[in-house]
């Protein structure tokens, strides 16, 4: 009796989930399959997803920011921790590629490489990184901005067609959405948004990004639009207003700035003239931008914030000094 | 009827997908192949649904896409990955082989996945115009990521069904 009762047969029986039956439309008997979800759940998760497009549709995403914030209050954290681990491993294989050649030595000098190669990894790491900081101390005062620097923590994966990087710092560093973002180079992007620890840019390469830009040397304004390409293809496209201008190649744009510098300030470099077409059926010239940023090598960036801001790091002052 | 979450499987599953979301946005971005990085997401959605069925599938996948819709760096609208992502793990679900699976069962099923996932976000993003991208821009897109995905599911797949076996040892698998 006890054997029997005891037999795994039996117990796994009892364990499965019991059968749900159901009137179907014609009156019958329906057994709902265990696992397979209700088609009430269903029609209710679809409804969820199309109501929160809808609701970040409307009003700028207002409804939704809270929402994002909360999940980036806990993520953000965890990404700039994984982060912070993976950069030096990741400049390894870099500078093994440079150093290629001297693979071939020979076994005498392979120990003592070998000793060197760790001891370099980091170095170069290290070395880049006071370059960026040396960098970013040239652009606050070339641009006459107090700049919060930051790195960049996680960047947005091409399957989303967007172009956003995570930097580590955030509303306690001073920064609100619609600050500019700088690196050594020249205009890195925007603030989206911010949560404590972290904030979200938006390139200038997104495909939905637009700057008012300036040519350099005429002082004629238009407006640059992102492609939504990164690394070395990544350009941008300057639609001038003054549509009898054509800018010569290699001329330097930089932006043109808004009202109390939101979302751009003005005098930022950012890229070159590449090349100029015009069309008659689009009544404007359109220049092609080489920027100057590397986009898919970002690292240290500058968010532009107010001289004399409160923040939980070093300052970069107009001056050039830290604060 | 058994809940269809007990709490170790909420709790791992929970796990599983911070762990894939955390390496997605800031491990795998150093290894992006023209900018395209694995689906780890949406492969623990798949392998959820493989281990306990299509209804768990939907509602995982709808979570996981949430997260993945409102972490940083996310900027599209919210929404459009919970929607791929629910539709990959019901598909996957229902796809999924009775009894345990074979690498060869459950590798189709991934490459299904991810290109339903894939799609159908990039669909969603014609549809409400999101990023303005065209179509030889999202099939270029699709094909990386399909490979990658495939590579990784080898990886990640059995992890999380062997993640699941631990919290839950009593359970056999599906």
């Amino acid at each position: 009796m006890t054997d029997l009762l005891t037999r795994p047969a039996a117990r796994r029986t009892s364990r499965r989930p019991v059968v749900e039956d159901r009137l179907n439309r014609r009156g019958s008997l329906e057994p709902r399959e265990p696992g397979r979800p209700r088609r009430s759940l269903v029609v209710a998760l679809v409804l969820a997803c199309v109501t929160l497009m809808t609701l970040d549709h409307v009003n700028d995403g207002a409804a939704v920011d809270p929402l994002r914030r909360l999940v980036g209050e806990v993520y953000g954290p965890v990404e700039s921790g994984v982060s912070g681990v993976v950069g030096p491993v990741v400049a390894v294989p870099h500078w093994l590629r440079s150093k290629h050649d001297l693979a071939s030595d020979i076994d005498r000098l392979q120990d003592e490489n070998d000793q060197l190669h760790s001891e370099l990894a980091a170095s170069d790491y290290e070395r880049n990184r006071l370059q960026e900081y040396d960098d970013l101390t040239a652009t606050a005062e070339s641009i006459g901005q107090a700049l919060v620097p930051a790195r960049v923590i996680g960047i947005g994966p091409a399957q989303s067609f967007s172009r956003t990087v995570t930097i580590d710092a955030g509303a306690r560093a001073g920064l609100a959405p619609d600050m500019t973002v700088v690196n050594g180079q020249g205009l890195v992007g925007r603030v989206l948004r911010v949560t404590s620890t972290t904030a979200t840019v938006l390139l200038v390469v997104d495909a939905d990004s637009t700057v008012g830009g300036r040519v350099g040397r005429s002082m004629k304004v238009g407006f640059l639009h992102g492609r939504g390409d990164l690394g070395d293809t990544a350009r941008l496209d300057l639609e001038l207003v003054d549509q009898t201008y054509v800018p010569a190649k290699g001329e330097t744009v930089v932006t043109w700035g808004s009202q109390d510098g939101a979302p751009y300030v003005s005098g930022v470099p950012v890229g070159r003239v590449d090349s100029v077409f015009s069309s008659p059926r689009e009544t404007t010239q359109r220049a092609v931008i080489d920027p100057f940023v590397d986009f898919s090598a970002l690292d240290m960036v500058g968010v532009v914030v107010p001289s004399g801001t409160q923040s939980d790091r070093g300052l970069i002052e107009v001056d050039g000094g830290l604060r | 009827m058994s809940p269809l979450l007990p709490l170790p499987r909420a709790l791992g599953a929970l796990f599983a997908v911070s762990v894939a979301l955390v390496l997605q946005a800031s491990v795998f971005s150093h290894l992006a192949v023209r900018g395209v990085v694995p689906d780890l997401v949406l492969l623990v959605v798949v392998a959820a649904a493989l281990a306990y069925g299509s209804e768990l599938g939907l509602v995982l996948g709808f979570g996981a896409g949430l997260l993945l819709d409102l972490a940083p760096p996310a900027d599209h609208y919210a929404g459009r990955w919970a929607l791929a992502l629910l539709v990959v793990g019901y598909v996957a679900g229902r796809l999924a082989a009775p009894g345990r699976a074979r690498v060869t069962q459950w590798l189709p099923v991934v490459a299904a996945s991810s290109f339903v996932g894939t799609s159908i976000f990039a669909l969603t993003g014609l549809l409400l115009s999101d990023p303005g991208v065209g179509v030889g821009e999202l099939l270029r897109v699709e094909v990386v990521t399909l490979v990658w995905d495939i590579a990784m599911g080898l990886v990640v797949v059995p992890l999380t069904l062997g993640l699941f076996a631990k919290v839950e040892p009593d359970r056999v698998a599906a």
